[in-house]
């Protein structure tokens, strides 16, 4: 028998309703795999005392037959839900020691349905980043290294932390949130699945907020079966959450059939940009190849205004950051730094609490949103948005999903790009549009680059997740993608 | 005739020209912000952000004529419900968190003599 921690989550469901092994076994195996990856730092707070006890919660279920979607299978949270009872930092100073009352509405949904809790990991700062290198708690490491190279690297971000442990084997899969390609760009980078959902499609309610009208919710997983099983625990129309859609949520499982016959892929000649590597070009091209292979008709489609993509999303990202994070003032939780008056110890403790990149986006959302510049930035910002979002509605006119990579490159060197913010913006040149434009994607791990993950992204229409998963299903089966990373834990 | 700012200031819709941002303006968003930054920070900083709206700028190359600001992501109404107490009653979890907490307030420096 393989280790334990080499199942899949839907290898893992099945052995427990068959009784092959018990929740409890699987959380210790899962409790031993997060001790072991210590040195990645994915974890902010591992929670295993919680993880055993649940998972015992589930084997009392699963004896009597009564088990949920994902009972007893165990999941790491990014440390952006807020979970009652257990420390929740979105990876800043400025939430020190707080310890949320309530329970965010997709983690509720995840216990609901049996899963087990084995911690919560590391991000950006605020989800503010591609890298995970901005966290207050420190880096995290990429389980992948280059071949002959002992330099360690990043495991992109926002959700690094959430990428790592489940790359790592030390998770079956994890929460992320997604607002410029926080889950699909650290997936690509670790060689693991990542889907963003529709807009609306898993509630906000109890996320710590960065952008509210991009900020999406999705699982992190290492298959794309395993994606559509736990997307379907944890979306669904949540009154809290005003944005959240009330649509019933599909079987995403049995979407999977594996035949994409007919289906027209679109593919967009603007994504060919500057100094693309030549492998992620010709990773596209495979791409292509597999899914006509399958009976799909690929099409070249035009997206035009995909090349303001990304300055849109850095106006509209940073005003509505600066909005949502004006809360941390030191009055009502986290970190406060005494001062002689209100505005002072307002001042000295946002100064203490935000890191250099949170700060800076601030101050840019703080500018762009602020008197005489309104017009010129934010609202030009969402101007240029609906434009994106109508050059989507047009394509879809003529295609049933879009093919795209992911990345413009593979993982980077920690601290490489970190003098540069516009460089290290460019990471997410090929996800935000779906962001801005609150489309489902996926990406899937579809070959490597000097030793190195790259994945591939498929967008489809509005609350289509059942497109993204079926064609993202042919093309994990067509890459056969069975590379593993340096450091797994057995 | 007085020029709105709007129409004949730097920003005007038009091939504008963004000036990059100056210490003194750093150091007012930083007070809109309520961040304190020190004056040895006013330098790097707007060099950095004018860095970044100079990026930003090329946003002015796209023709929006006659195109609204996107205003909601996911096309739906926002749905109403009664308006009625649903929640509430709970003091102490809203001050659990709290740094400082008082006579089931919150504490802050005294605002006035």
């Amino acid at each position: 028998v393989s280790a334990l921690t080499d199942l899949t989550l839907a290898e893992a469901r099945d052995g427990l309703k068959a009784k092959k092994f018990s929740a409890r076994e699987l959380a210790a195996a899962f409790n031993t795999a997060v001790e072991q990856i210590k040195p990645l730092n994915a974890y902010i707070t591992p929670t295993p005392e919680r993880a055993l006890e649940m998972a015992a919660a589930s084997d009392a279920r699963l004896a009597k037959g009564e088990g949920g979607a994902l009972d007893g299978i165990p999941l790491a949270i990014k440390d952006l839900f807020c979970t009652k009872g257990v420390l929740t930092t979105a990876a800043s100073h400025i939430l020190d020691g707080f310890t949320p009352p309530y329970e965010s509405t997709v983690t509720e949904k995840l216990w609901a349905a049996g899963a087990v809790m084995l911690g919560k990991t590391n991000l950006d700062e605020f989800a503010m980043g591609s890298s995970t290198t901005t966290s207050y708690y420190g880096p995290t490491e990429n389980p992948w290294r280059r071949p002959g190279d002992n330099r360690p690297l990043v495991p992109g971000g926002s959700s690094g932390g959430s990428a790592a442990a489940v790359a790592a084997h030390a998770a079956l899969g994890a929460t992320g949130t997604d607002t410029g390609g926080s889950i699909r760009q650290p997936a690509s980078f670790t060689g693991i699945v990542g889907l963003k959902p529709t807009y609306g499609r898993c509630s906000r309610w109890g996320v710590v907020a960065f952008a509210s009208s991009l900020d999406h919710p999705g699982p992190m997983t290492r298959t794309v079966r395993d994606a559509a099983i736990m997307l379907g625990a944890m979306a669904g129309h949540d009154p809290k959450d005003s944005t959240s859609a009330p649509l019933p949520v599909p079987d995403y499982e049995k979407a999977l059939t594996g035949d994409i016959r007919g289906l027209k892929i679109g593919i967009p000649k603007e994504y060919r940009v500057d100094g693309m590597a030549a492998e992620i070009e010709s990773l596209w091209q495979s791409g292509i190849a597999w899914l006509k292979d399958s009976g799909a008709e690929p099409i070249e489609i035009s997206l035009p205004t995909t090349k303001y993509a990304l300055p849109a999303y850095y106006v509209i990202a940073p005003a509505e950051a600066s909005s949502n994070l004006a809360r941390y003032d030191g009055v009502k939780f986290g970190l406060r730094v005494d001062g002689d008056s209100l505005d002072d110890m307002y001042e000295k403790t946002r100064a203490a609490g935000f890191g250099a990149e949170v700060r800076r986006r601030v101050l840019i959302g703080t500018y762009v949103l602020s008197a005489g510049y309104y017009d010129a930035y934010y609202l030009k910002a969402q101007r240029v948005r609906m434009l994106i979002a109508r050059d989507f509605s047009e394509a879809f006119k003529k295609v049933d999903c879009i093919l795209t990579p992911t990345a413009p490159s593979a993982a980077f060197a920690i601290g490489e790009k970190a003098d540069d913010p516009v460089a290290m913006y460019l990471n997410d040149v090929f996800t935000v549009p779906a962001d801005l434009a609150g489309l489902p994607g996926i990406s899937v791990p579809a070959g490597l680059s000097d030793g190195l993950p790259l994945g591939l992204q498929i967008i489809s229409r509005a609350f289509d997740e059942e497109t993204v998963l079926r064609v993202g299903h042919v093309l994990e089966s067509a890459a056969a993608f069975t590379h593993r990373p340096s450091f797994v834990a057995a | 005739m007085i020029a709105s700012p709007k129409r004949f200031g730097p920003f005007r819709r038009e091939r504008p020209k963004i000036m990059p941002l100056d210490k003194a303006t750093v150091a007012r968003i930083a007070t809109l912000a309520r961040i304190r930054v020190g004056e040895d920070e006013l330098e790097p900083l707007a060099a950095e952000l004018s860095g970044i709206l100079d990026w930003v700028e090329q946003l002015m190359a796209v023709d929006t004529e006659n195109v609204p600001p996107m205003t909601s992501v996911a096309e739906m109404t926002l749905p109403m419900r009664d308006d009625v107490v649903t929640d509430g009653g709970n003091v102490d979890g809203v001050l659990g968190n709290a740094p400082r907490s008082a006579k089931g307030f919150f504490a802050v420096p005294k605002v006035v003599e």
